[in-house]
């Protein structure tokens, strides 16, 4: 009776205005069956959150190429937990320093992908751990 | 506390759990909308159809805004929009993507904007569309703003499910042929030439008012299943001595905002003729009645479904291909038990 789709929330948050590789991992989730409600660019934490809330999403993808990560995702999983949404799963890809990705990861992000990233792996990352999350 | 009391209560982490268990069709979602049903019939809805890049989103974001900003001292209505885009025939996948046009929208409370994959139906609609409509029509917002797919000619459900039709045209899409084929522009309440600013837009405004003014008034009857059905019910007061709907034909730029302030009063004005006429409890009849019968199909079918043997059906079905029996012989073999 139920038909369950992966919904991801793929969003761009903060000021740069480079969303060829959000379009791409999109594109990509799309082809792999899920339902990917895409937002564009200069999204605030704020707007993020409140589209995750009202679309039900299982996960959220951000694209953040502008180096303001430690300041956008801490924000971002706040007002999800604020929201009781703490369920959602949150993915960053874009340019994350090495050196960032434990403290990301420390923070509750999923999984953290640089340039090079097949898209494959993204894919398999989402469908391991929505099911793990056995939401709805 | 159920779904359905957080609905009621105005819970948005409620209404948005909700909204996917009626999407997904699920036992819980079915039993939330009978508990919520009774409190529904108040929202005015308003369907938004047209061509893939007409600019209905950023029609809907424009009016969603002005709803929520009416000036004059007016009081706000709380909108809900609901924006449907395709599903991939191949993979079920899609991409949704309205809400790129509805940033404006983010951050009043007033405002809730859910995006629906198409799911495989084919009408610019989802299946589940109407039960949607039902829960936030319930959550109390006073009009819902429904976007389908990116409609070409055939797509008219929409106009089953809106009290308010508006079919969104841009300059340069058609010759005055299009305009005198039947389908989506029979469906309009409001015609819409948005994009107004770009050469043509006056040739189109034209070729939509002749075909408005060959177009002779007709009672709104809807062809489904097959029959033309006409909605007559003692019931229901006679519309024949009431003044005719002629639909306005507006021209808008969504993408700065011009034209919305007469989009908007001619929705009002609608909906007052809807309830002038007595033309709004039969469209609420008549939509009621056809989600009956969509309902009642589709239970049927899978019911039969349950109960047919998988072998008896690829038997029948092997019978076709080999073209030892028609179409119309195996439907005979699968309900009857006819051995053709």
């Amino acid at each position: 009776m139920s038909d369950r789709k992966i919904r991801v929330l793929v969003a761009k948050p903060g000021l740069d205005g480079h969303d060829r590789g959000a379009k791409v991992v999109a594109r990509a989730l799309r082809d792999a069956g899920m339902e990917v409600i895409y937002t564009g660019l200069r999204q605030t934490p704020e707007m993020i959150a409140e589209a995750a809330l009202q679309e039900d999403v299982d996960a959220i993808g951000l694209s953040i190429l502008s180096g303001a990560h430690m300041a956008l995702v801490p924000r971002l999983m706040e007002l999800l937990k604020a929201n009781q949404q703490g369920h959602v799963r949150v993915f960053v890809g874009g340019i994350i320093p090495d050196e960032d990705v434990p403290r990301l990861i420390e923070m509750g992000v999923v999984g953290v992908y640089g340039p090079g990233t097949l898209t494959d792996q993204i894919i398999n990352d989402i469908h391991q751990s929505v099911s793990s999350a056995a939401v709805l | 506390m159920t779904l359905a009391a957080g609905v009621l209560e105005g819970n948005r982490l409620a209404l948005a759990r909700l909204l996917t268990h009626i999407e997904n069709d699920t036992a819980e979602g079915r039993a939330a909308l009978g508990e919520l049903f009774p409190h529904t019939g108040r929202a005015h809805l308003v369907g938004v159809t047209g061509a893939p890049g007409t600019g209905k989103s950023s029609l809907v974001n424009q009016l969603a805004r002005l709803i929520r900003n009416p000036g004059g001292g007016q009081a706000p209505q709380r909108v809900a929009v609901i924006a449907i885009d395709p599903s991939s025939p191949f993979t079920g996948g899609a991409i949704l993507g309205d809400r790129v046009r509805m940033r404006d929208l983010a951050g009043d409370a007033g405002v809730f904007i859910r995006s629906m994959a198409s799911r495989g139906s084919l009408g610019g609609l989802a299946a589940t569309t109407s039960g949607m409509v039902q829960v936030l029509d319930a959550a109390g917002f006073e009009i819902i703003l429904v976007e389908t797919v990116g409609a070409g000619q055939a797509e008219v459900d929409i106009a089953r499910l809106a009290h308010t039709t508006l079919v969104v045209e841009a300059p340069g899409l058609g010759d005055e042929i299009q305009a005198i084929k039947a389908g989506i522009l029979e469906i309009a309440d409001i015609l819409v030439v948005n994009k107004a600013d770009r050469p043509g837009a006056e040739n189109t405004e034209r070729a939509l008012r002749n075909m408005l003014q060959l177009a002779h008034p007709v009672q709104h009857t809807f062809r489904h299943h097959g029959t033309l059905e006409s909605v007559s019910s003692a019931m229901v007061q006679p519309v024949n001595e009431q003044p005719i709907w002629v639909p306005p034909v507006l021209r808008t730029v969504a993408t700065e905002g011009s034209g919305m302030e007469q989009v908007w009063q001619a929705i009002i004005q609608h909906r007052q003729h809807l309830e002038a006429s007595g033309e709004w409890q039969q469209r609420e009849r008549s939509r009621l009645e056809t989600e009956l019968d969509g309902l009642l199909q589709a239970t049927l079918v899978s019911r039969w479904r349950n109960q047919i043997s998988a072998q008896e059906y690829q038997r029948v079905i092997a019978r076709l291909v080999e073209r030892r029996i028609s179409p119309w012989k195996a439907v005979e073999a699968l309900l009857d038990g006819d051995q053709a």
